[in-house]
């Protein structure tokens, strides 16, 4: 069930620091959105605004509206618990849980949460997640290894399997391919054109080449300064940022010719 | 730079940019140099009226100055100086040995006497003189402790998560100082603590297991505090937020996946909390005073424990006072030992409990 989320005038704090400005954007069900821009341009803090992950942070708040299927993810009724439920999120650096097995780490997300499951069902779940994250085959002889015994790559994967087991509508991913090596990337970007047909999936990157590989649409963040706002400068269609992007910074950044 | 060389090596004068042909000493040579201060130390030792101490610290004095002098003679200054720190730095250590393997010996040597089956089997009911032993002490300290760590390691780990996961500002620099002090209370404040709060119910003259194992808590809290503090730092924030990503509220989040994560230096912390305070003698001796026979009921009346036993076995000896201070020397040994195999443990849980990588 991926699902459609509208951002209207977003402003994100840091205790009283503004680190992001004013964006509206709309993001499309079923299709990969990508988001790139300088360090420190507010691409990762707008990115964990949308699930609620910002407000974690001691003195993080947020002004404006999140919108995800008519319904304000920041309304004062809306439990962020919820919010991430719906709203997976993978990170920058592998996480997996190290006192947990591979299997316990892809039904963490059930198992953590109390939902009791039969033995058969946590099965099936564990494979179909493991292979939606084209994890299976490699790891199925050894589910009860710990999951911090895995590649840099795998336990990626492993991560975007944890994600993807707790069903969510929509995918955020933080520089998931970093930390990874060429190949490792390439089987995450594949996954990830396998995985928008399920989801909404929003990526933040630092390669412009991936955004272009995978991407449907692009948003391009820029701050004008040290201690000035980052803001969404311009969203488009891939196509388009990449090769006649309505506003000059974008072709600047993405021409190298940035700054 | 071979090492087997016997003697300064035969090189000519060394070229002033040559990495090769520095002289150097064998080990073999420097110990001799060394043996020689040494010998030198007890000949001037033996002209002024011959004793132990004297003879080495003037051996080891003359030792180490022989050895400076040889080397800087032979090896130039810099590795003289090297030389010279060395020997500084392995007295210290020595030095600070000395108490320690002297306590050992001595607590060996004159506890071993009655380490027997009868000190673990008997109490010391109806006993003057010879026999008895400390049955009803060892399982006393055994239940304080016990009792102790019941009501301080809740409390402790509670605090330790809520200054971790919770607390932020004021109140938490105020709760972390508090702790700081507490820390530094003499046992002695704390037994008197939970005496006067017990008086306050029970009467004056009130005697009980629990007041030791109050006491002993209030001793062990910060301790198990600040170590459990520690330990939740050190889970990653990575941890937490792969959590809270997948919809895991925050005190399950804490339940499930930090703690399991320093599941194995929260046990450690624990333990050595334990062994810091299973010795502690005078909250005991105000709170719980002692017995003869067994009392296994912490909840009732006086009880025997180790390091009172022993205070009292050395303080009031009666007629044939040696059994009474043998009985003294094994009940400190039995704490030594005590003390040593919680550190022990403490050392296993963190091998055992630590995450697995499994490669």
């Amino acid at each position: 069930m991926a699902k459609r989320i509208e951002v209207s005038d977003l402003n994100i704090y840091y205790g009283n620091f503004l680190a992001v400005e004013g964006v509206n954007v709309s993001i499309e069900p079923r299709s990969i959105t990508a988001l790139i821009g300088p360090s420190g341009c507010g691409k990762s803090t707008f990115l964990r605004s949308l699930n609620r992950m910002h407000e974690v942070l001691p003195g993080a708040r947020v002004e404006g509206k999140v919108v995800m299927d008519g319904q304000d993810l920041y309304a004062a009724d809306v439990d962020p618990v919820n919010v991430r439920r719906q709203i997976g999120m993978v990170f920058q650096r592998p996480n997996p849980f190290p006192t947990m097995s591979i299997y316990d780490n892809v039904i963490a997300g059930n198992r953590l949460n109390n939902n009791k499951m039969k033995k058969s069902e946590a099965d099936d779940l564990v494979e179909k997640s493991l292979r939606g994250a084209n994890l299976w085959n490699e790891v199925k002889d050894r589910l009860d290894r710990p999951g911090s015994g895995l590649s840099g790559g795998q336990q990626q994967r492993l991560c975007i399997a944890r994600a993807i087991a707790v069903e969510p509508d929509v995918l955020l991913m933080d520089e998931p391919c970093s930390a990874l090596d060429p190949i490792s990337t390439l089987a995450i970007e594949d996954l990830m054109t396998e995985l928008k047909e399920r989801f909404t999936i929003v990526i933040v990157t630092h390669n412009m080449q991936q955004a272009a590989r995978v991407s449907e649409s692009t948003g391009f963040f820029n701050l004008n300064g040290v201690g000035q706002p980052g803001r969404l400068i311009e969203f488009n269609p891939t196509e388009k940022i990449f090769s006649n992007p309505d506003e000059k910074a974008t072709e600047d950044y993405i021409s190298g010719r940035f700054g | 730079m071979s090492t087997d060389t016997r003697t300064a090596l035969p090189t000519p004068t060394p070229d002033a940019g040559s990495l090769h042909g520095e002289r150097r000493l064998s080990r073999a040579v420097l110990a001799g140099i060394y043996l020689a201060g040494v010998a030198l130390g007890a000949a001037l030792s033996a002209l002024t009226g011959f004793s132990v101490t004297s003879t080495v610290v003037y051996g080891v004095v003359l030792g180490t100055l022989a050895l400076y002098v040889a080397c800087r003679a032979v090896e130039g200054r810099r590795k003289a100086a090297d030389r010279l720190v060395t020997a500084l730095v392995t007295t210290a250590f020595a030095i600070a040995m000395i108490p320690l393997v002297s306590l050992v010996y001595t607590v060996l040597d004159k506890g071993l006497a009655r380490l027997d089956g009868d000190f673990f089997n008997q109490s010391m009911f109806r006993v003057v003189g010879e026999g008895g032993g400390a049955y009803h002490a060892i399982l006393g300290t055994l239940i304080i402790t016990a009792l102790a760590t019941v009501i301080s390691v809740p409390i402790g780990l509670m605090t330790a998560i809520y200054l971790v996961e919770y607390a932020t500002g004021r109140l938490k620099k105020a709760i972390t100082f508090f702790v700081d002090v507490m820390t530094g209370i003499p046992s002695i404040v704390a037994g008197l603590f939970a005496f006067a709060l017990f008086t306050l119910f029970f009467g004056n003259s009130v005697r009980l297991g629990v007041m030791g194992a109050v006491a002993l808590s209030v001793l062990m809290i910060p301790v198990v505090v600040r170590s459990c503090e520690e330990v939740l730092k050190l889970v990653p924030n990575e941890l937490r937020e792969a959590s809270y990503a997948l919809g895991v509220p925050k005190w399950r989040t804490v339940v499930k996946v930090v703690l399991p994560t320093a599941v194995a230096g929260l046990g450690t912390g624990v333990t050595l909390a334990v062994a810091r305070v299973v010795g502690e003698t005078a909250p005991l001796l105000v709170t719980v005073g002692l017995i003869t026979g067994t009392n296994l009921n912490p909840f009732d009346g006086r009880m025997a424990t180790l390091p009172v036993f022993a205070f009292y076995q050395l303080t009031q000896p009666g007629t044939d006072t040696q059994a009474y201070l043998d009985r003294a020397w094994t009940a400190a040994l039995l704490l030594i030992i005590l003390v040593m195999a919680l550190n022990v443990v403490a050392r296993l849980i963190s091998r055992f409990f630590a995450p697995k990588t499994g490669r």
